[in-house]
């Protein structure tokens, strides 16, 4: 029995029917075409289905579609400004040299994001706990670090 | 020193405002109309006769469109011995074979139906130790194959690596000291974090496209025609498309079962089939690094001169052959070639057992036996009363030098990179003192400049440019994420005078692009890179010859320049590109430029001793670490880490570090925490959260120190680096440990548990 549910999708109203039983990403991948939003392991262990719910980080790939409803959610697609911009963090992962094989990035660069905009200013060790959740096999993460480093000043 | 406009300068990829952005296509977001998906099922038994196999309440299930089984489907075989089938008919060796598979218009439907398939079985004894599979009487795996004098049947492989330079035993007898040990390695796997997958169509003529992830498109081309020919197409076409790849670090240098199952499926079924790994099927179906059993004794001088090197391995192949099979071969080069050592001796034997079989992973072998190499080398050294060090240096390579296996040096700064280990770590005054704190360091010697494994070693590329002065070139090269894209534009942009964003680079289509023998051996710098220059230069020849009419100049005093070709005699005279490309396209009997070069490195296939100079140049290396471990738990943690490293000359630095802190984090999971962990053929922790890669937590810091040599045959200087970042990790920290407690582990990973029972030991 499909059911409907309304939420902010990337800063658009969103009214949607699904069947109950849909993770988030696949909703997000599946019925909504935004492939940015990857699947590394289904089960919540690799952050790669990242996405923010509310501001907070989820992994998608676990979490119920129908619990967004009335909520906020935002996936790489909506990092851009409307002019089509590279928000400050994607803009600095791309300079820092943070992206080799680029299957990470978009759950690494929104986790990125939960972090500065609840501290604008973290020590690196806050960096590194922030993006813990989010693995990456190609970098070391020290690029993706420098990164987030640079996007908040230091 | 020529001044470099792109060369050496650190450019952003070229695809990272695609993937930071989401909007990269992997083969996971590859959706094709009418597209069906591909489940398989596998034996639930490491070694078991298969009796029957009824598939007729799958079939029957709505939105089912094909089973397969390995009774209905041609005879494809492959792998590096040709011993493996995409479905298993009569018997199963391993707990990934393919027992059956479906197409079914969606996943839900497709793994519904996997339940439906019974199979019963009759359970074969397993065997799951190499050496107890080498034993008379032991379950063989593949009955059919046979080996040595008698040609018995036999689980050891008919692949006898054996190489032999001087006389070990007359250099036995004339050392000083001799240190004799064994070492043990263990199953690792690549963890890429996008699964493997790959999407098959049939066009209306039965030619194939498979879009793929691969890293050896050419062979796999090849690999795909010779399928069709067994199914029946003998002349149809293969036609190989790479989307965006989700990282690759060897695994992607064969063929697989899945790919052939999803060729199968699309042909019976007529619709583009598409087949994506779970997690799990990615941790146990796909092939991890060899484990290795390591008996090793290496001698030297009372002065600590090395002596001789003398290695007897065995390697668990697994149930099927693959390329990594052929891994000896390159452990021949750190085993003949990581400092100087006049005599050697090398015996591996690869063993079927009912494990996963293994394959190509970063480092290709190197790292399996340089942690034996260089562990020993700190022994060898303590028995000798020699700072490790010193040690090091007193037999390390140079420029110049022919190695035991005939590898001709060319460029060699692996004393600077001992060097500038020592120097940051304050080697002298941070070594020796057993209070929980220790240094180690250990070296490299890979292939830097192409390695001959196959008959060529080539790589092809096709430039044009058009009316505006963009330049399209068309590539062989695979960028799985490492760069090379980026690298092959900056070359490119170096050599026409023009900008790194006028240079569009296109490697994904077999139709389109030229010949590659793959992305391994950290090649594609080298070969890639000298094959782009080849084809800059012709195609800068053909501009500098029709702009020199109108600017009435001779070629040879001509030159471009950001876009301009100008007189080198009188810089005024002068014009911008574009118009250059216009006048000459639009002129009557105009001509469009383009240009053409296939590089194939002038290095040699190994000998029947396994001799010859695999590669043009060879990279070196060096890594240092401080320690300290916890007395308490065993725990090591990374203190510091440093990384230097012989690389010719970095085309692009951003790149190179992101090759060596990726590399020395895989070394590190290597060395202290990654584990396939097998029980009776079976993955025990196929998740993230039994297996341990690292965190961002758990990295250090890395201090990279790039050494440039120049050299000779590299474009504008560059040697490989793709692989060189884990080779030395693991004995570097092995040594470390010792150094910081007094023990020496020697299998991996270096787990808490070892430590502290080898310091409960120490003790006693």
């Amino acid at each position: 029995m499909k059911q409907t549910i309304n939420f902010t999708l990337n800063g658009e109203l969103v009214e949607v029917e699904i069947e109950p039983h849909l993770t988030l990403l696949q909703l997000l991948r599946d019925k909504l075409e935004l492939i940015g939003t990857k699947e590394g392991c289904g089960m919540g262990e690799c952050g790669a289905c990242t996405v923010l719910l509310d501001g907070k980080t989820v992994n998608s790939c676990i979490f119920p579609a129908m619990e967004v409803e009335g909520k906020k959610v935002v996936t790489i697609e909506g990092l851009m400004d409307a002019q089509g911009n590279l928000h400050p963090i994607q803009k600095a992962f791309v300079e820092q040299g943070a992206v080799q094989c680029g299957f990470c990035t978009p759950g690494m660069v929104l986790s990125a994001k939960a972090l500065l905009d609840e501290n604008p200013k973290p020590t690196e060790e806050e960096i590194r706990h922030g993006i813990a959740g989010n693995l990456c096999r190609c970098t070391g993460y020290i690029q993706i670090i420098e990164a987030i480093k640079a996007v908040s000043g230091q | 020193m020529e001044e470099f406009i792109n060369v050496g300068k650190r450019i952003p990829k070229m695809d990272a405002e695609e993937k930071v952005t989401g909007k990269a296509i992997y083969i996971h977001d590859l959706k094709i109309p009418g597209m069906l998906h591909g489940k398989i099922l596998y034996s639930p038994h490491p070694h078991a006769k298969i009796k029957s196999i009824d598939t007729s309440k799958a079939e029957k299930l709505p939105g089912v469109k094909a089973v397969l089984t390995g009774y209905n489907i041609p005879p494809i075989k492959f792998g590096f011995y040709k011993d493996n089938t995409p479905l298993k008919a009569n018997k199963v060796c391993s707990l990934r074979d393919e027992v059956a598979a479906v197409a079914a218009t969606d996943l839900d439907i497709a793994e519904e139906a996997l339940d439906l398939i019974k199979v019963e079985y009759e359970i074969l004894p397993g065997v799951f130790d190499p050496e107890e599979a080498m034993k008379e009487g032991a379950p063989l795996i593949h009955e059919e194959h046979v080996g040595g004098k008698e040609k018995k049947p036999t689980n050891v492989l008919n692949l006898p690596w054996r190489l032999i330079a001087g006389d070990v035993e007359e250099a036995r007898k004339n050392s000083a000291f001799v240190a004799e040990d064994r070492f043990k390695v263990t199953w690792v796997t690549h963890c890429c974090m996008g699964t493997s997958g790959c999407v098959a169509q049939f066009d209306l003529k039965n030619n194939l496209t498979v879009y793929s992830i691969t890293q050896i498109p050419s062979l796999e081309q090849r690999d795909f025609t010779e399928a069709l020919a067994a199914m029946g197409l003998k002349g149809k076409k293969a036609r190989v498309i790479k989307t965006m790849i989700g990282g690759g670090f060897g695994s992607k240098l064969d063929t697989y079962a899945f790919e052939y199952i999803a060729i199968l499926l699309a042909f019976k079924t007529r619709k583009p089939v598409k087949i994506v790994f779970s997690r799990e099927e990615e941790f146990f179906a796909t092939s991890p690094r060899q484990p290795a059993i390591i008996d090793i004794a290496q001698g030297c001088t009372k002065e600590g001169i090395l002596t001789f090197r003398d290695i007897r391995m065995i390697l668990d192949n697994g149930a099927y052959t693959s390329w990594g099979a052929t891994t000896p071969s390159v452990m021949m080069m750190p085993i003949s070639s990581l400092y100087k050592v006049p005599n050697v001796r090398y015996i591996a034997k690869c063993v079927y057992t009912n494990n996963t079989y293994s394959q190509a992973m970063r480092g290709y072998g190197n790292p399996q036996a340089t942690f034996a190499i260089d562990s020993q080398m700190d022994i060898l050294a303590e028995m000798a009363g020699i700072d490790p060090l010193d040690f090091r240096l007193r037999n390390a390579n140079t420029p110049g030098e022919v190695t035991p296996q005939n590898f001709k040096i060319v460029s060699c700064g692996l004393r600077e990179c001992i060097d500038a280990v020592a120097q940051k770590l304050d080697w002298r005054q941070s070594r020796g003192k057993r209070d929980g704190r220790g240094v180690g360091m250990a070296s490299l010697i890979h292939v830097g400049g192409g390695a001959r494994v196959y008959k060529s070693d080539g790589c092809g590329t096709i430039i044009k440019i058009d009316d505006f002065g963009t330049v399209n070139v068309f590539t062989g090269a695979t960028d799985m994420g490492q760069g090379s894209d980026t690298v092959i534009a900056q070359i490119v942009a170096e050599e026409l005078g023009v900008r790194v964003e006028d240079v569009v680079v296109t490697h994904t289509d077999t139709d389109i692009c030229p010949w590659d023998v793959g992305a391994h051996a950290s090649r594609t710098t080298f070969v890639a890179g000298n094959s782009a220059r080849g084809a800059a230069k012709k195609v800068k020849e053909q501009l500098l010859e029709i702009a020199a009419k109108s600017i009435s100049e001779s070629p040879e005093n001509l030159d471009i320049r950001d876009r301009t070709i100008y007189s080198k005699k009188d810089p005024e005279k002068k014009s911008p590109l574009g118009k250059v490309l216009r006048a000459a396209h639009y002129a009557a009997g105009g001509s469009m430029v383009m240009g053409e070069y296939f590089y194939d490195p002038n290095n040699e296939n190994l000998d029947r001793e396994f001799k010859g100079n695999l590669s043009v140049t060879y990279a070196y290396g060096t890594h240092g670490v401080e320690v300290e471990v916890d007395k308490e738990t065993g725990q090591v943690k990374i203190l510091r880490y440093v990384a230097a490293h012989d690389v010719g000359k970095a085309i692009n630095p951003m790149l190179l570090e992101g090759q060596v802190y990726g590399g020395a984090t895989q070394g590190i999971g290597y060395a202290l925490t990654e584990r396939l962990i097998l029980q009776n053929g079976k993955v025990m922790n196929p998740n993230f959260l039994d297996y341990k890669m690292l965190t961002a937590k758990d990295v250090p810091n890395f201090e990279t120190i790039v050494v440039e040599t120049n050299d000779e045959f590299g474009p504008f200087g560059a040697k490989g680096i793709g692989e060189p970042g884990l080779v030395p990790t693991a004995p570097a920290i092995a040594n470390a440990i010792y150094d910081a407690v007094g023990v020496r582990i020697k299998d991996l990973p270096i787990t808490p548990e070892k430590v502290l029972g080898a310091l409960k030991e120490k003790a006693k």
